[in-house]
């Protein structure tokens, strides 16, 4: 994975520095609050309902295990013993003092870590394919071109005060598993008809209270125009962006207004005016940005595993948690392992500091020492061998991290909600937790098959409920928590925003009506049809009737 | 006439509190003074502002709750919640009458 150079070492600790000045001055009287908290901000240091809340980056969603050490250590030592992986990749610690966060940060530079721009109107921490270097179906690893922009966007002197925070996302594969397309940007690497590698630019998606499916503005941008193109897009955005309305300042906006046509020649006349300049990536640089992702050293290996195949066939529980829970590998006789944050009745995204020393040293021990962590909240161990799946998932369940329910309906995901955050209408955690703990048996999940439940505690939707295939939204309906439910969304290549079944429900109901939605799928599923496929097919009508019928 | 008290969060840690007798700064809800008049309440958020101004706690203001011998209790559920701690992890809150009792 990359290692900081000089100038990111450097750059990193003296922003430790300037910050811990920042919350000396602070306590000290010199800053008031109004001049303090932009500055805490883009330190990723939020004030939210019990405490602080710290964001620390992950970059597109890769661990070392030193660095998930380290993320337990400050758990244990300045947080009640556990973290929250968020639905951007990133790691949340919930209880934080403002005097300790300094030194939280100083040690999170000592492992190449910090919080920048994990909050405020910048360029947030890019994201990518949990899967990325590993998966079958890839075409490059995104991991190279992520850290380009990281690198171009950290501290980018044009683009730290945009109109509204900014999204990137890349996929290396046909298969999106990053979102890409609810995205501000989102980038899907592709080969043109001549077999060379390039970006499929897409521009204007997201969620939030106007969900949106990115817009193509250019079908193959060669990898060398990468930083010139997304730096015109965002001096487009930049100047015509609305700084007017918070709500409306969003580029999905923009792109909407000026229309996708328009904007796209905006763009590109931009473009001519910087294109082949100083932001040219030299095939070089890719390379040697390409070198830090280089495969780990895979051993020659069978592809008959008797050892593995024996295991599959005498232990039931192992093999279904294979089918979920283990994904194929581009190398033969490697796996990619999903360790779920989702145990029955858990809560989404929540890891204890000995889960996350303990999985490092499963990292360490089946792996070439890296973790990474998904957007739907859960963490992957890229590289095990399939001969050591056995005993890796022996372990794993011990840990509470081997629940088989891997995109079945209890792989949950869920913002903080109104438990902590201070935007929320109301709770995500629990309603979470009750449906997980409603489907936990697992014939009966693995009889309902691939269901993506999000579940977002307030229109900002970072639960990503307008994607999900069941989506729930939280709204507070005369200081009571109400829940409205939407369906047939997806993030995938396929992308769709879910459409909105009827009045909400009080919390109470919220998972009989999920219940009600699945019978009624299971009653007019054909053959092997998975939930999204029947809504596509059968549409709102027959959920409706059965969700409504009592009223 | 609606009570209210004055919530806020400790400067220090960001911990949940609430405006006591003696200008204190408590914990436990259940040990906040009560404004029965929308004077007494506006009373109340001054000597909040000039706490604020003293770096004790940020952004004060005032919610509206009931009474019930010595129970206080927020009308509005997300204000239940930051007086008492996640519900998801119940261990991390605080219990809202064992605390005020002790107090006595």
């Amino acid at each position: 994975m990359y290692r900081y150079d000089d100038y990111d070492q450097t750059l990193v600790n003296e922003r430790v520095e300037q910050f811990r000045d920042q919350v000396n001055r602070r306590v000290a009287g010199e800053l008031s609050d109004d001049e303090f908290k932009p500055l805490r901000l883009t330190n990723g240091l939020y004030l939210q309902l019990h405490a602080y809340m710290l964001r620390i980056a992950v970059p597109y969603g890769t661990l070392s295990t030193l660095q998930l050490r380290k993320l337990a250590e400050i758990a244990r030592r300045y947080d009640k013993g556990y973290g929250h992986f968020t639905t951007r990749q990133n790691l949340q610690f919930n209880w934080i003092r403002l005097e300790d966060t300094p030194d939280i940060l100083a040690e999170l530079a000592t492992v190449e870590m910090h919080a920048i721009q994990t909050s405020g109107n910048c360029i947030r921490n890019v994201t990518a394919d949990h899967f990325a270097g590993v998966a079958g179906d890839e075409i490059e690893d995104p991991r190279i071109y992520c850290e380009i922009i990281r690198q171009w966007s950290t501290f980018h002197p044009e683009f730290s005060f945009l109109p509204r925070k900014f999204k990137i996302a890349v996929t290396g594969s046909p298969h999106d598993r990053a979102a890409v397309k609810v995205h501000d940007i989102g980038l899907r690497m592709h080969r043109n008809e001549a077999g060379e590698i390039g970006f499929e630019v897409l521009v204007g998606g997201g969620q939030g209270r106007t969900p949106v499916i990115a817009k193509t503005i250019r079908p193959f941008l060669p990898k060398r125009h990468l930083l010139s193109y997304l730096e015109a897009i965002l001096r487009i955005y930049n100047q015509l962006g609305r700084r007017d309305n918070l709500y409306k300042a969003r580029i999905k906006i923009l792109v909407d207004s000026v229309g996708a046509d328009r904007f796209t020649q905006l763009v590109e006349e931009e473009w001519q005016q910087i294109r082949d300049g100083y932001l040219d990536l030299p095939a070089a640089e890719i390379e040697r940005i390409r070198g830090f992702f280089a495969p780990p050293p895979y051993r020659t290996l069978d592809a008959h595993v008797p050892e593995y195949e024996g295991a599959l066939r005498r232990d039931l529980r192992f093999a279904r948690w294979v089918r979920t829970n283990v994904t194929p590998h581009k190398r033969r006789g490697y796996a990619i392992v999903t360790l779920s944050l989702k145990p029955t009745g858990g809560i989404p995204g929540d890891a204890t500091d000995a889960q996350m020393d303990a999985i490092a040293d499963l990292a360490d021990r089946y792996g070439f020492g890296e973790v990474r962590v998904s957007h739907e909240q859960n963490l992957v161990l890229p590289d095990v061998a399939q001969a050591d799946l056995y005993e890796l998932w022996k372990q794993l369940e011990t840990l509470e991290l081997a629940t088989p329910n891997i995109g079945l309906a209890g792989d949950i995901i869920a913002c903080p909600g109104l438990d902590y955050c201070a935007l929320a209408n109301a709770r995500s955690i629990p309603v979470a937790q009750q449906i997980s703990r409603h489907f936990s048996d697992l014939t009966k999940l693995l009889d309902i098959g691939e269901l993506k439940i999000k579940i977002s505690g307030c229109i900002n939707a970072c639960g990503h409920h307008h994607v999900g295939h069941i989506g729930i939204l939280g709204v507070d309906k005369h200081g009571s928590e109400f829940y409205q439910i939407t369906l047939g969304g997806s993030a995938d290549e396929n992308a769709s925003i879910g459409d909105i079944v009827g009045p909400s429900f009080g919390a109470a109901e919220v998972v009989d009506a999920v219940e009600t939605i699945i019978d009624t799928y299971l009653h007019v599923r054909a053959d092997g049809e998975r939930f999204l496929d029947t809504y596509r097919r059968v549409g709102l009508k027959p959920f409706k009737e059965k969700l409504y019928a009592a009223h | 006439m609606a009570l209210q008290v004055v919530t806020a969060n400790r400067l220090g840690d960001g911990r949940v509190v609430f405006l006591a007798d003696g200008y204190r700064w408590v914990e436990e809800i259940g040990l906040a003074r009560v404004g029965e008049t929308e004077e007494a309440a506006t009373a109340l958020l001054a000597i909040a502002e000039k706490a604020a101004a003293d770096r004790i706690i940020v952004a004060p203001y005032l919610i509206g709750v009931s009474t019930d011998g010595d129970r206080i209790t927020p009308t509005r559920y997300r204000e239940v919640l930051r007086a008492r701690g996640p519900s998801s992890h119940p261990e991390f809150g605080r219990p809202p009458s064992a605390t005020a009792a002790a107090h006595r």
